[in-house]
């Protein structure tokens, strides 16, 4: 910590700027907030604030750097990674007052929004109009808009809509001096750098998201929700190709295996087909007549790959169903096992197969068990590893299977993150992932935005960028060479 | 403008990084600015020698893919090396299984379409101008109509490597479409003519090629009818891939009047396109036409002449505006004159002037359109215009958060050596 950290200083801000209930330093409640969805990494914040709009919210970001404290913001608190997880001596900036649906144009396809407004919300404010906003995380009845900016989150949808990056057209930016700035716009291509690019998906370390403009999507004239068991993963893996293959683009294809739909049937009896060694859940969306010609394609293309069986969702209700079994993968799990982890790694969609057939290898070498629930059509794995923390040594061997699940995505080209974020969690694996130079690289935005390291610190990096240090600008030799003590090579 | 003449010595350290290093000749010229040397290395790592090279010797650096756009944006501040990334001109990888390619800067987009076509998939980029390179089109952001259903280079763009100002390469993204490791440099890049790093290579999500696709086109005679067909096309359920608008003077008509025509494309499967080109021309009424062989005229181009040099070019802008502001942009471009083309289903549009029109003019036009696409949500930015026009206009116009831009350009180059001058406000 720096010497010139004064908590106190921010605390007296922000008593005179904001609402006495916004104000909390009381330690019972402040211990409330100590985590985020991950919730084996625990921090008690030196200070919580809940803003009512972007002006107290600037403030109390000013009066941080002002007096050198770090602040983190936190939408609902559901992330996976640890995006949000309080600074000790440092502020936690909470959006959760910040509810405003500010803009409604589908005359545009634009919603305005504050950071705290739930995701699910937008759609249902949208609906009425026609409309909806595409990325569905499995969390979008709590998570908020601010968390999925900060986390460019995805969902199951994301295969052909893209992720939050791909809805946000602007944003207004608290930057880590306390300043306000409008990013982007109402149209696409704003000139200049594309900031908001860099700001999407950098995990609250830029800055703050006060208001975003996301691009609202029509919604489809028709949606076919098919549940197709088949007897091993490796079929359904095939037959995701071959749909893929065949130039089809479906809004979602998702896969479980036996002990993933183990769990769900268990938690939430959502009665998928008895004896699968995989599902699918493969969602076709879009103009009537063309969803009605790909889910012919579709039908057979997984008949041909071993389906034994083929449930066509034909009212919201059955579809619910269906996708009420993948939806709850994560917390069934729980079902079968007293503590898991959820993993989060990336794949290229061919190398499904081998990475599956890996996972198994690891699990029975290991005795640790592992569910399987992914999006296989992007090839977004979530592999859920149980144990039972009850027993001495479990803990750390799901964890060394986990951390070898990601070894495996980076072997066949992929990433250690598909859409939880690297956050507090994953730090230490972006080394693997990425060289010295790219990271440094990367981190040369970080010093654009935050050069005094403010703006939830000590996430995806696990090596700070000293600011100072400006490749290009060495001049002259180092001191010690100049005075010929030593040499660099 | 005058070059500063080299040294020997920063030409022996380029030489020593890169085979081919030669002094530039009259087609080497960036706008208005004749380089002093051009290097045009084989790999990467000649691209990072080049800039070790320039670094070392304080050389300020302009990349170059193909060369077809190097007259757009502002003139450098200085071009000492132009940095040719053409020979870096090989498709690297297509794994036609997970829908990807990754193809080197220098290669042109065709020949990347070309490798991909094999599969039956393409690169849903249009090529708007011809002969573009990847590094090129991800420089200076170029887009066609399909950005309607997929999106630009910035919803593509999955991996990219980069040569920084001081010559370190390195990369961001991957080869997985789905993927939040870490920073989105390819974002940061895309649009910002050559100002932050070299692009090197990069890495794009592909589509698979509709089997069957159809234009179905109407004329429009006024702004508000153009904003009412094009909103019933946004809000039917035709799902279009493209919505374009053109707009220009009324032939036999008295001055001051335009018309146009709303060309929508369908693109997937055979009966699917068949059932959707009825709904379409059900909304575009009974003047529509449909064609599934013939785009609408100019198609995937710009509404002006893209290969004329010198004072033969156009004054071009592009234009973006929220989506209800097409009437708007349509009645600005009728008082101004200019012949206009674009996606109204996104938002985005070109128009220019014809060629000849002096300063004066070229800059009330612009005044007025930026005026309306700034009211409206968006901006007016002059592509290209003769010099004479082009140094009397606001290329870019206002640009906010410029003090951020600023501070990421200081610490990619910080000495200011890439491209300067070519971005916003003189970055």
């Amino acid at each position: 910590m720096d010497m010139d950290t004064d908590i106190g200083a921010v605390v007296d801000v922000a008593r005179r700027k904001l609402p006495r209930e916004a104000v909390i330093t009381d330690r019972a409640r402040l211990r409330t907030y100590e985590c985020d969805g991950l919730a084996h990494y625990r921090v008690t914040p030196a200070l919580v604030v809940i803003p009512e709009d972007a002006t107290q919210l600037a403030d109390i970001v000013r009066a941080c750097a002002e007096n050198g404290v770090p602040y983190v913001a936190r939408g609902s608190g559901t992330g996976l990674s640890g995006g949000a997880l309080p600074h000790a001596d440092g502020v936690l900036v909470v959006t959760s007052r910040m509810r405003a649906i500010t803009e409604m144009r589908p005359e545009d396809q634009r919603a305005v929004v504050e950071p705290g407004v739930i995701n699910l919300d937008v759609s249902r404010a949208a609906n009425p109009h026609g409309y909806y906003y595409a990325p569905d995380p499995s969390s979008q009845q709590i998570c908020s808009i601010g968390g999925n900016v900060a986390e460019n989150s995805g969902g199951a949808h994301c295969l052909k809509y893209g992720f939050t990056t791909n809805h946000v057209l602007g944003a207004d930016f608290v930057t880590s001096e306390g300043d306000t700035v409008a990013l982007g716009g109402d149209a696409p291509d704003s000139p200049g750098y594309d900031l908001l690019g860099a700001v999407v998906g950098s995990e609250g370390t830029l800055g703050i998201v006060t208001s975003t403009t996301v691009k609202l999507v029509r919604l489809p004239e028709q949606v076919r929700t098919i549940l197709v068991g088949f007897e091993t993963t490796d079929q359904a893996g095939a037959a995701t190709s071959a749909i893929i293959a065949a130039g089809i683009l479906p809004a979602a294809i998702e896969m479980m295996d036996a002990l993933a739909i183990e769990a769900a049937e268990a938690a939430v009896h959502c009665n998928y087909p008895a004896g699968a060694g995989a599902v699918l859940v493969i969602e076709l969306d879009g103009a009537a007549i063309e969803v009605e010609v790909e889910y012919a394609e579709v039908e057979r293309m997984c008949a041909e790959n071993g389906a034994f069986e083929q449930r066509l969702a034909t009212d919201p209700a059955e579809r619910a169903l269906i996708w009420k079994g993948r939806k709850s993968a994560f917390a069934a799990v729980g079902r079968i096992s007293p503590d898991y982890i959820v993993q989060d790694g990336v794949i290229p969609r061919t190398a499904l197969p081998q990475v599956l057939a890996a996972i198994a290898e690891l699990s029975s070498s290991s005795g640790v068990r592992v569910a399987n629930v992914f999006h296989a059509g992007d090839g977004n794995l979530h592999p859920l590893v149980l144990f039972d923390d009850e027993i001495e040594g479990a803990g750390e061997a799901a964890e060394r299977v986990s951390g070898a699940i990601l070894d495996l995505c980076i072997e066949h080209g992929g990433s250690i993150t598909g859409e939880h974020g690297v956050g507090m969690d994953k730090a230490k694996y972006m080394p693997r992932m990425y060289t010295d130079d790219d990271l440094d690289t990367m981190q040369m935005i970080r010093c654009a935005f935050d050069p005094k390291n403010i703006s939830n610190p000590g996430k995806i990096f696990p090596t700070p960028r000293l600011c100072g240090e400006v490749p290009g600008r060495h001049k002259g030799a180092h001191p010690l060479q100049d005075a010929g003590v030593a040499e660099i090579f | 403008m005058t070059t500063r003449t080299l040294d020997q010595t920063a030409y022996d350290a380029l030489s020593s990084a890169c085979a081919d290093v030669r002094e530039a000749t009259d087609t080497d010229h960036v706008d208005t600015v004749r380089p002093g040397l051009v290097a045009r290395p084989t790999d990467v790592q000649q691209v990072a020698g080049v800039l070790r090279a320039a670094t070392a010797h304080r050389l300020s650096v302009v990349p170059r893919g193909r060369g077809t756009k190097m007259s757009w944006g502002t003139p450098p501040t200085s071009a000492d090396v132009l940095l040719d990334v053409s020979a870096l001109d090989q498709v690297i990888d297509h794994a036609a299984g997970d829908l990807i390619v990754s193809a080197q800067a220098g290669t042109p987009l065709a020949d990347v379409q070309q490798a991909v076509g094999s599969a039956a998939q393409r690169l849903a980029i249009d090529e708007t101008v011809p002969g573009t390179s990847i590094g090129g089109l991800l420089a200076t952001n170029t887009s066609g109509p399909r950005r309607v259903a997929v999106g630009t280079a910035r919803d593509l763009l999955i991996g990219i490597t980069l040569v920084r100002a001081d010559g370190v390469v390195a990369k961001a993204g991957g080869r997985v479409v789905k993927n939040v490791a870490g920073y989105d440099l390819g974002k940061l890049m895309i649009g910002s003519f050559g100002t932050l790093a070299v692009i090197v290579e990069a890495t794009f999500r592909l589509h698979p090629r509709p089997s069957a696709r159809t234009w179905v086109s109407a004329p429009v005679s006024d702004p508000t009818e153009g904003q009412r067909l094009v909103q019933s096309l946004l809000h039917s359920q035709a799902v279009p891939a493209a919505i374009e608008i053109e707009w220009g003077a009324a032939t036999g008509t008295s001055t001051g009047t335009s018309t146009g025509v709303v060309s929508v494309l369908l693109e997937g499967r055979e009966d699917g396109v068949a059932g959707r080109v009825a709904t379409v021309r059900a909304l575009l009424g009974e003047t529509s036409t449909d064609s599934s062989s013939h785009q609408p005229a100019g198609g995937e181009t710009y509404p002006w002449d893209v290969l004329a040099v010198g004072d033969d070019r156009s004054t071009a802008f592009k234009l973006t505006f929220a989506l209800s502001g097409l009437s708007d942009v349509l009645q600005a471009a009728t008082e101004t004159g200019v012949t206009l083309r674009g996606s109204a289903g996104a938002g985005v549009a070109y128009a220019a002037l014809a060629p000849g029109t002096p300063m004066d003019a070229a800059r009330t036009a612009l005044d007025r359109l930026r005026h309306t696409c700034t009211a409206r949500g968006g901006s007016a930015v002059v592509v290209d215009a003769p010099t004479d026009v082009k140094s009397g206009l606001d290329v870019w116009g206002p640009v906010p958060a410029l003090d951020l831009m600023s501070r990421v350009k200081d610490q990619f180059d910080p000495d200011r050596r890439l491209a300067p001058g070519r971005f916003v406000g003189g970055l």
